[in-house]
């Protein structure tokens, strides 16, 4: 089993309060870009080269006619065999490469070597994006500047309620599965999201899709 | 594969936690380090650490500020990991905080003026403006002086200057606002509360005896039950959701009641719908279910509240009135609503609650008519759905079992917003949920120190620590006192409002010094008088201002041009003052209202002032939160450019006024004269710490007291020393004890330490009264001083004292007849009120339809709206209720993102970027019947004005069946307005009317009537 760093992020605890989203553009000073009410409360629109955390929305009724509102707090989910760093590294082998200790997934300066769109496609998750200006590939970095000196990722921290905790991933996995466990007493769709192939793991209660798109695998 | 061989080129150099990123090879720097902030880290860790507290919302988390060593800028702000109410944790708001510092290009750093008809800010000086204003202040004060009403009684009272906020300054700028304010003789005195919290400290106060939140933000995860209504603590307060969280991980439920399925709802167990302004009738069903299936606390309310009591024979309830109304003056004569006394005094007492008069049984056929089906039909919510939340909730009435209620202003900003908090306090009581932890009445304020600005009172109706405005009838000191010091026959009432001879007389002293003195009533001559009957408070001040009575306006922190109910009032009401003087951090819709939507700039003969404010970080001071903690905080940076914090505006300002007064005189110059005003350092600049000493208050000479003595100079070390004599000073008598004898600021610690383990932290910052963490304690124990549920003992009465949290009173449990007292020590009675017969609408809280209502009759009573709210009569007070051009209920409300009207928020990218523009949230029926979908452009539109902005169809909101029909309710926030991002949309308060709760002025936000279409 992968040693390193972990991430849980139980949706079933999120408020969707976007202390996350805002953190990690504190910690990283990324921009604030201009945006549009479009009809939903996720803004921005998507993950880019400004935004590397970002907490989804989704809404609609249960079976039993009840409204339900899922929040997403999507970020890399630093794969435990990252199929990005396979393909940056066919292009530019200094452009990814994964932490030895901590597991984290990151992208250097050379990325922009490598064709955006394929990168981009052989994430499962779709987190890569790309600088507009420099080319460069970009997505969350597990805060390695912190966590290599004893700080929780900004994300990690700010979060209030619990959602989101960052820890050893044997401490983590176990965690999950027995959060999984509990949840399922009320929600018997509850999981883990690819448990065993990611660091940054979801749970949700319901089906995965119903939180986004590319919730699973 | 390549990982292998790229993990050891990038990676072998970051072994082991803890080691700097700057210590990489050279060859791993550049993958490394490219995202910006990989050096953040190494600025980060030698840079200097400053505590500070969050300004948004009143939870008031802790922040740490780094602070660069070369620039001394603030480099990066995360929530302090060692606060214990939110542990670094922070919302969005929270998080942003950076872009609250001088960093923020849109900061206001320059004094600027606009002159008479201009159309453009100058760059002025300070000095240059304070004389200006100076100068001004002193015109109209002279001028317009009143020493004698129509009475012929001396009231030394300006009214053509008024003066607005701030909930978003320190304690001590608040106090030396209400200090400065009152030696003007100003009686429109208001700010931020008045909008805001205002019903909670009249209800609570009522209610409880203390106006404030029982327990404290951590307590919520004490709970068994956490019951969300009139709030949406989850987006509006979102740390109070950690420990919510917490409370339900150790399996307590969560429940929302809301017109809108919200963030909270998304985390609740049970969430119902219910028409917005219907909370009375939702919450009188719950009383009767109670009442009915004997779910309440007997020993408790025996005990501990006012239910055994026998009421006076003239009092009765019929339709919808209560005895003594009238009609011509749309009030009650309230003599009925009184206790039979018996020969001693003392009220008369059926504890088997047997008699039809006792305050049980007349609650029981009050709310008797309360059933299922009628409170469904008013409030649209199911039956199924109040049949669970009634259930769920009242299991709480269990000795062992705590359950608490979260509200907020969806309550408060009700016509009816003090019966909706006393509505539930009763249930509260009933359930013995009041005094014990994991209960209590949570009444979570909104503004980062606005329980801090209500206890300075910046409010026209009360002095620091909730002694009352004088009235005119009031001449001496010895008739005020006789008027406002209570009396009580209870032989076991500890009635502690005695002491106010204390409070005032020492507040006295702090103002005003020598020249406060035995022979001149303590120079209580000096404080401006309202007359028997006047209100002056927020909605009074725009009226006045809109009929031009009001000459000159000072406004800090607080932006009432979109705050304001029916804010186009609020707007056109300053183009008829002769200069307004705007303090804050950025510009705002009310400093910039003359370049505003249809505004003439030239036509605009106001000058306006606008001055550059400190924001929190760049000065040192206390806030208190919510739960009554005051936290200091400390300067981690300077204010930019010529921005000064508002203690330094104001010192300075005062000090101009007394120089001008000394040198040319003027009318009655003597409070002005007279007031202390030595809260500057060696520098001469604004002193918090001095400040803040004199609140907390003085020996002015050798004293003994028992067997303590005190040396002059010392601190008080809390209120049981102060005296009616003029042998010590203090500024508030509530901040008493915050300093000990020798000096030491307890609002300063950071100790950890949890002694009962249920997160109280004694010896982490300091609450008032006394450090007391949770109010009433005294009520979580039996007659003998044992904890009902030995789980959550906060306090105990072991070997002869008590042990715990700090008691409510010192004396002995109850049990004890000769020394005990009863735990609602600020009642004279002793005992909470069921019965609650100070407040203007009648002592049962009662249903009544907003002022804007749907319906053409009650669904219960003869009785449509409040027989006795507060309406307005110029030619923009419009009202529309039943009309069918505006048949839709509609809300308005905050998002997390934003605050308030966000004339913070909106000036942050971060936050903007997250919600950028206005939005009406309606309901997918809604959108089919009008033909809108989510994403259009539609208009709001009430009788009083219309607003643009964004259609956002849901299933979070539904039509409800009201009365038998299908309502449509639709809801939109007010954080946005015209000034800044450009395209963001107006505030929802042009749409909102000025009405408001007779008790306290405080306006209906919540509940209007208003047409939506296409655009």
């Amino acid at each position: 089993m992968a040693k390193g760093k972990s991430i849980l992020v139980d949706t079933s605890r999120c408020t969707a309060c976007r202390g996350c989203q805002v953190a990690c553009k504190q910690w990283k000073g990324l921009p604030g870009i201009k945006t549009k009410q479009t009809g939903t409360y996720q803004n921005p629109p998507d993950l880019s080269a400004q935004t590397l955390k970002l907490v989804r929305f989704s809404e609609g009724l249960k079976e039993n006619g009840k409204p339900y509102w899922y929040f997403f707090s999507e970020q890399c989910r630093h794969c435990i065999e990252p199929p990005c760093v396979d393909t940056i590294g066919g292009y530019a082998p200094e452009g990814a490469s994964k932490d030895k200790e901590t597991g984290a997934v990151l992208f250097g300066p050379k990325s922009k070597e490598a064709p955006f769109e394929e990168v981009r496609t052989s994430c499962p998750y779709n987190i890569p994006r790309q600088d507009e200006k420099t080319k460069v590939l970009v997505k969350c970095n597990l805060c390695i500047d912190r966590i290599t000196n004893n700080r929780l990722p900004s994300c990690v921290l700010s979060c209030p309620t619990g959602a989101m905790v960052f820890g050893e991933r044997d401490a983590i996995l176990d965690q999950a599965k027995k959060r999984v466990e509990f949840l399922k007493q009320a929600y018997p769709k509850a999981q883990a999201l690819n448990l065993d192939e990611v660091r940054v793991i979801y749970i949700v209660t319901d089906d995965p899709k119903k939180y986004h798109e590319y919730a699973v695998a | 594969m390549g990982v292998t061989r790229r993990e050891f080129l990038f990676i072998s150099g970051t072994v082991g936690a803890g080691l700097a990123l700057s210590t990489l090879g050279v060859d791993m720097q550049p993958v490394l380090a490219y995202a910006e902030g990989l050096n953040k880290i190494d600025q980060v860790k030698s840079a200097r650490q400053t505590y500070s507290l969050c300004y948004h919302c009143a939870v008031t988390c802790g922040l740490v500020c780094s602070t660069d060593a070369k620039t001394g800028k603030v480099i990066n702000i995360e929530g302090d990991p060692d606060n214990p109410i939110n542990e670094g944790s922070l919302c969005a708001k929270g998080a942003a905080s950076l872009q609250m510092s001088a960093r923020n290009e849109h900061r206001l750093t320059r004094v600027l003026y606009r002159k008479p008809g201009g159309d453009k800010w100058e760059v002025k000086t300070w000095d240059w403006a304070l004389t200006q204003i100076a100068r001004k202040i002193k015109a109209v004060r002279d001028k317009e002086f009143i020493v004698k009403n129509a009475r012929g009684q001396v009231v030394n009272r300006v009214e053509a200057l008024a003066h607005m906020g701030s909930s978003k300054l320190d304690n001590e700028e608040c106090w030396m606002i209400t200090t400065a304010m009152r030696a003007l003789g100003l009686v429109y005195l208001d700010h931020q509360a008045r909008v805001c919290h205002g019903p909670s400290v009249a209800s609570l106060a009522e209610s409880l005896g203390r106006g404030s939140m029982t327990n404290h933000v951590i307590d919520i995860g004490n709970s068994d039950c956490v019951i969300v209504m009139g709030a949406n603590s989850a987006e509006a307060h979102p740390i109070t959701f950690r420990w919510a969280m917490r409370a339900k991980e150790k399996g307590a439920k969560i429940i929302h009641v809301d017109p809108r399925f919200t963030r909270t709802s998304a985390v609740a167990d049970h969430h119902a719908f219910l028409r917005a302004g219907t909370d009375v009738a939702f919450v009188g069903g719950m009383i009767k279910y109670i009442l009915e299936n004997n779910k309440y606390f007997e020993e408790y309310i025996r005990n501990y509240t006012n239910a055994s009591f026998i009421v006076d024979e003239k009092f009765s309830f019929k339709d919808g009135l209560f005895s003594g109304y009238d009609p011509t003056a749309r009030k009650y004569d309230k003599s009925s609503w009184v206790f039979k006394l018996d020969a001693n005094g003392v009220p008369e007492k059926d504890p088997t609650f047997q008699n039809p008069r006792c305050v049980l049984q007349m609650m029981k056929a009050h709310y008797a008519r309360y059933d299922f089906e009628k409170v469904s039909s008013i409030t649209g919510t199911p039956v199924e759905d109040l049949k669970t939340i009634y259930e769920v909730y009242s299991s709480t009435g269990a000795r062992d079992k705590a359950g608490v209620i979260l509200y907020a202003l969806g309550w408060t900003q009700h016509t009816v917003g003090v019966q909706n908090i006393r509505s539930f306090t009763i249930v509260q009581l009933l359930l013995g949920n009041i005094g014990v932890s994991g209960g209590g009445v949570a009444a979570l304020r909104g503004q980062p120190n606005v329980q801090g600005s209500t206890d300075q009172a910046i409010l026209a109706h009360i002095l620091p620590g909730y002694l009352k405005t004088p009235m005119a009838s009031l001449t001496t000191l010895d008739e005020y006192l006789a008027k406002n010091t209570p009396k009580t026959r209870e032989p076991q009432s500890a009635n502690w409002y005695q002491n106010t001879p204390k409070y005032m007389v020492s507040l006295l002293k702090t103002w005003f010094g020598d020249k406060a003195t035995q022979e001149n009533g303590f120079a209580y001559s000096y404080l401006p008088k309202v007359d028997d009957g006047q209100v002056t408070t927020l909605l009074d001040q725009i009226d006045k201002m809109y009929e031009g009575k009001i000459k000159g306006f000072t406004c800090v922190g607080q932006n009432p041009a979109c705050s304001n109910p029916n804010t186009n009032k609020t707007r056109k009401a300053f183009a008829k003052l002769d200069w307004m003087v705007h303090i804050n951090i950025f510009d705002n819709e009310t400093a910039s209202f003359w370049k505003g939507p249809g505004m003439d700039p030239k036509k605009i003969k106001t000058e306006v002032f606008l001055l550059p404010a400190a924001a929190q970080m760049e000065k040192a001071g206390s806030m208190s939160n919510t739960g009554r903690w005051l936290q200091w905080k400390y300067v981690a940076e300077k204010p930019p450019g010529d921005a000064l914090s508002m203690g330094d505006i104001l010192y300075r300002l005062v000090l101009k006024l007394k120089d001008l007064y000394k040198k040319e005189k003027g009318t009655f110059a003597a409070p002005i004269l007279d007031l202390q005003w030595n809260y500057a350092d060696a520098r001469g600049m604004y002193d918090s710490t001095a400040v803040a000493k004199a609140m907390n208050g003085y020996f002015l000479e050798d004293v003994t007291v028992g067997d303590k003595s005190f040396k002059k100079g010392q601190c008080v070390p809390g209120f049981s020393y102060l005296q009616a004599d003029g042998k010590t000073s203090c500024g508030i008598w509530i901040h008493c004890g915050s300093f000990t004898q020798d000096g030491t600021n307890l609002i300063a610690r950071r100790k950890k330490d949890d002694p009962t383990g249920l997160g109280l932290y004694p010896e982490w910052a300091w609450a008032w009264p006394m450090n007391r963490r949770i109010l009433y304690n005294r009520a979580s124990v039996d007659a003998n001083g044992q904890p009902w549920d030995p789980k959550r003992a906060i306090l105990k009465w072991e070997g002869g004292k008590w042990v715990g949290d700090v008691p409510d009173g010192p004396w002995p449990p109850l049990a004890d007849k000769e020394k005990g007292k009863l735990p609602f020590i600020m009642k004279p009675d002793g005992v909470a009120s069921l019965f609650g017969p100070g407040l203007a609408e009648g002592p049962f809280p009662e249903h009544y339809e907003p002022l804007e209502s749907p319906l053409a009759k009650s669904l219960i009573s003869g009785q449509l709206a409040s027989p006795v709210i507060r309406i307005f009569k110029s030619d923009c007070d419009k009202i529309a209720a039943c009309d069918p051009r505006f048949h839709f209920v509609c809300s308005t409300y905050s998002c997390t993102e934003h605050w308030c009207t966000g004339a913070d928020t909106r000036w942050q990218p971060w936050l903007t970027e997250a919600m950028p523009q206005a939005y009406v949230e309606v309901s997918k029926e809604f959108g089919e019947l009008r033909g809108i979908k989510n994403g259009d452009k539609v208009k709001v539109e009430s009788v009083r004005g219309k607003v643009e902005c964004v259609a956002m169809v849901t299933t979070r909101l539904r039509p409800l069946k009201v009365g038998g029909q299908t309502l449509h309710q639709v809801g939109i926030t007010y954080n946005y307005g015209w000034l800044f991002p450009k395209d963001c949309g107006d505030s929802a308060n042009l749409l909102t009317p000025t009405a408001g709760d007779p008790n306290t002025g405080t306006p209906e936000y919540r509940a209007f009537m208003v047409n939506v279409t296409k655009v």
